[in-house]
């Protein structure tokens, strides 16, 4: 399966994103704010899951907010450090 | 589940997360964070949004002049047990947030705008004389026009109550 719909699956499992599909998701709209809407604790919930999923540990926060800003950076940012 | 004493909605043998979810869409709220709330706070959320629906004249009152005064008998022990079990692994960021009572009184208030007095309790069952007599002094005291007060309580074993009434000061 293509690393965004994994993750677009992953993020409405792990952040209860009720009525809300795969295909809802788009890959290059923003997570936070606008978009899907998403807040600070879901970005906390983020960090666990690529910690969990993918192994790998955010400790520069800057990083973290370049990642978050969609599934697309997500991704990126996934394929660029999973271990 | 009752307003003013006439059933509202009555739905044997669901369980709480399903029993939650068809009185959310009842209610017709459209605010998501409900999805991911604490079983308590879902419950306290509900009985405040049907308390609340048709009440404009609360809707449009001061916030300052709007005041929470709940109690509940378990805290939030039931979030507590559930966050505990992520413990073993990497602990869930949005279950901490659940794991104090009074999250219950501040969703709430958020929701509806609610700026005066907000306390959450700790107390033996839905009567409390230490809450009763708060709630006199809260009203003497002149500012609060309106305030939500009633119990909502979810145990450790899943039993839940809400009771919930609006006093309005003359």
């Amino acid at each position: 399966m293509d690393l965004r719909e994994k993750l677009k699956g992953e993020l409405i499992e792990q952040l209860n994103l009720e009525d809300i599909t795969p295909a809802d998701i788009d890959s290059s709209a923003p997570l936070f704010g606008e978009g899907l809407g998403l807040d600070s604790i879901d970005a906390l919930e983020i960090i666990v899951l690529l910690e969990k999923e993918y192994g790998i540990k955010i400790s520069n926060p800057a990083d973290g907010k370049d990642a978050m800003q969609s599934i697309d950076s997500l991704a990126a940012f996934i394929e660029k450090n999973r271990k | 589940m009752l307003c003013d004493g006439k059933e509202v909605l009555y739905l044997p043998g669901e369980d709480f997360p399903s029993f939650a979810k068809t009185l959310y869409k009842e209610s017709g709220a459209e605010y998501p964070k409900f999805y991911k709330m604490s079983d308590m706070c879902k419950l306290g959320f509900l009985a405040a949004e049907f308390l609340l629906k048709d009440l404009d004249e609360v809707k449009v009152a001061d916030p300052d002049q709007k005041a929470l005064v709940l109690g509940c008998r378990a805290s939030s022990l039931h979030a507590d047990i559930e966050y505990s079990r992520t413990m073993n692994d990497i602990p869930s960021p949005a279950l901490f947030v659940y794991t104090l009572a009074n999250i219950v009184s501040g969703e709430i208030a958020i929701r509806h705008c609610f700026r005066g007095e907000e306390l959450m309790l700790v107390q033996d069952g839905p009567e409390s004389r230490e809450h009763e007599n708060y709630l006199k002094v809260l009203m003497a005291e002149g500012k609060t026009k309106f305030c939500i007060s009633g119990f909502v309580d979810y145990d450790e074993n899943g039993n839940y109550i809400a009771e919930l009434s609006l006093i309005k000061k003359k």
